[in-house]
């Protein structure tokens, strides 16, 4: 019986195992290696070379801007789709006429690629005949340069981002709203707060994990932020939406810096790491869990 | 949300204050007040669906005008042959279908046989095996992406070239097994009952038929969660596909589509008839589907939490 286990064990496991190892485990070690030597693909030599790509990076001007425009977007980005995931689901969870059509818009933009997304707003949000602009001149304001503007490419892409993740955030608020039991909500009434009281002092406390979720996973999805960039600004104007995978992809495939993009990778994982622990501790303290 | 718990108020008052009749009298809209906010929020995510729409129609000339023409005095259809004939759209819809529908296959055997060994076998090495699956989970690909791309480009080379660089077979294999989906289902095999799973193997059952007849049926769920989310993941993957692939005949539509953005780009009625194309069809399958992405985004959600 047990030895029939192990053989069993390994044979089921092993075709999935070796493509986790091949194409996961064994990149993990390999690019940390690769972060400390100077490799790229047209020398066959790799040379140890220490601490010098992580060196290089501090020194690195772009990079230092890469990390700022990453942080910018995240900043803005998450708590922008949190909020409008949020209110449209507390909209949308209701019986009313139309409803399934509100959600089904709502839903439609998650089935958009990225690339879609990107061509449509770039159209959306072009300097010389976009609609943006006309909406704007409507109300007095000149016409904007958007995407080629340094001050302002980067909003653009949180804009269309924010777009883009509408639908996913509202799916994980809606399913968190269905759990909420009617019975607290009417309890409330029943002791005199209002529909906002409810809202801030039972909904949301009871919405706090699906919230911690979505913080997380959408900062993760954040500070790896690449093509919408690769495709709209190609990090310009200026190096203005220049991000760090940006940057780390034209490292690694445009430049061939194959042990300096490993380094900035390995940062980038870093930065990722702290940042999920960091909203982990202070989330688990504001998190209100049931049972 | 000021402004929507406005109305709102009037209807919790009346059902706390006893004044029903009186918050009747005050609204008197014919129809819910959330729809005063739902419906233009959903223009505003609607509407560049629709400017997408209306400009792969436009005629060249109707599209570079300011302000824009909102009703095109002609229906230019023609620019969809015209996108067609300037990139194989067909082509990259089929190799992305390939790929999506690949890559789902793989993982349901592969993920299903590895998850189910982990959850129920005790073998030697099953611990160490488990936390090394869980590793690869939590790094983001941008680190594995140099020596994932350095392999792919080995094996295409002394292996096989189906599998290598410039072939929609690298798109497939290295995703064939995720350790997302061997995690996942693994958590879902071990929630089973053992009785059904102990009975057959009493009646003699080997462990892949135990497998293949009881607990994957049982396991539909999650199966059909699996599928959704790794079909969307395929679809939607630019990054990858960006760096294996370079020759025309072998992309994908959101690569395929980056690169007409590329030759195009100032085109706008054609860029956004391969767009239109590019898209409808995912669209198509989420709505007939929509139950099924729905409930598995939402329960990664649950999951997480």
């Amino acid at each position: 019986m047990v030895a029939s286990e192990q053989f069993t064990g390994w044979a089921f496991v092993t075709p999935g195992a070796v493509i986790i190892v091949l194409f996961g485990a064994v990149p993990i070690v390999w690019s940390a290696l690769m972060s400390f030597q100077r490799s790229n693909l047209l020398t066959p030599s790799t040379p140890f070379a220490g601490l010098k790509n992580y060196r290089q990076m501090v020194h690195d001007p772009i990079v230092v801007q890469a990390i700022q425009h990453t942080l910018i977007y995240t900043a803005l980005f998450v708590p922008g789709t949190m909020i409008v995931g949020l209110f449209l689901a507390v909209a949308m969870n209701r019986k009313i006429r139309f409803i399934s059509l509100y959600r089904t818009a709502a839903y439609a933009t998650m089935a958009i690629s990225t690339i879609s997304e990107a061509i449509v707003f770039i159209w959306l949000f072009d300097p010389s005949y976009g609609i943006v602009n006309y909406l704007l001149s409507l109300i007095g304001v000149p016409p904007q340069q958007f995407l080629n503007s340094p001050s302002q490419a980067l909003y653009v892409i949180v804009v269309m981002t924010i777009w883009g993740w509408t639908g996913f955030a509202v799916v994980i608020y809606l399913a968190a709203l269905q759990g909420v039991p009617q019975v607290l909500l009417e309890a409330a009434a029943i002791d005199g707060a209002g529909p906002w009281r409810t809202f801030r002092r039972v909904t949301l406390p009871l919405l706090s994990p699906a919230s911690l979720f979505l913080a997380v996973w959408l900062t993760i999805n954040a500070l790896q932020l690449f093509d919408e960039v690769y495709l709209s600004t190609q990090g310009g104007p200026l190096n203005a939406t220049t991000v760090l995978v940006y940057y780390l992809y034209n490292q690694a495939f445009q430049q061939f810096n194959f042990g300096y993009a490993s380094a900035i990778a390995y940062f980038l994982f870093l930065v990722i790491i702290v940042i999920t622990v960091i909203q982990f501790r202070v989330g688990r303290r504001l998190t209100y869990y049931r049972s | 949300m000021t402004a929507t718990s406005a109305p709102a108020r009037g209807g919790v008052q009346a059902s706390a204050g006893g004044g029903v009749q009186r918050a009747r009298r005050r609204w008197r809209l014919p129809f819910s007040p959330w729809h005063l906010v739902l419906a233009p929020a959903t223009l505003v995510l609607i509407f560049p669906f629709i400017w997408l729409l209306v400009t792969s129609v436009e005629t060249p000339s109707e599209a570079l005008r300011f302000p824009p023409v909102l009703a095109p005095h002609v229906l230019r259809f023609a620019n969809y042959p015209d996108a067609l004939s300037s990139a194989p759209f067909g082509r990259f819809f089929v190799n992305s279908t390939v790929v999506a529908v690949g890559t789902v296959l793989c993982n349901l055997v592969l993920c299903s046989l590895a998850g189910y060994a982990l959850a129920r076998f005790r073998f030697l090495g099953r611990s160490v095996l488990f936390v090394v699956i869980m590793a690869t989970l939590m790094v983001p690909f941008q680190v594995t992406m140099i020596p994932q791309f350095i392999i792919t480009k080995w094996l295409g080379v002394h292996v096989l070239a189906a599998v290598g660089i410039n072939h929609i077979g690298a798109l497939i294999l290295p995703n064939a097994a995720t350790a997302f989906g061997i995690f996942f289902l693994r958590q879902f095999f071990r929630t089973l009952p053992l009785e059904y799973e102990e009975a057959a193997r009493v009646d003699g059952a080997s462990r892949l038929t135990v497998l293949v007849r009881i607990v994957l049926p049982l396991a539909a769920p999650a199966l059909a969660t699996l599928t959704a989310l790794t079909f969307l993941d395929s679809w939607n993957n630019f990054l990858w596909p960006l760096i294996a692939i370079t020759s025309t005949n072998q992309m994908t539509l959101p690569l395929g589509l980056a690169t007409f953005q590329g030759a195009h780009a100032t085109e706008w009625p054609l860029l956004m008839a391969g767009n239109v194309m590019s898209l409808v069809p995912m669209l198509a399958i989420f709505f007939l589907a929509q139950r099924y992405f729905i409930r598995s985004v939402a329960a990664t959600g649950l999951a997480g939490t």
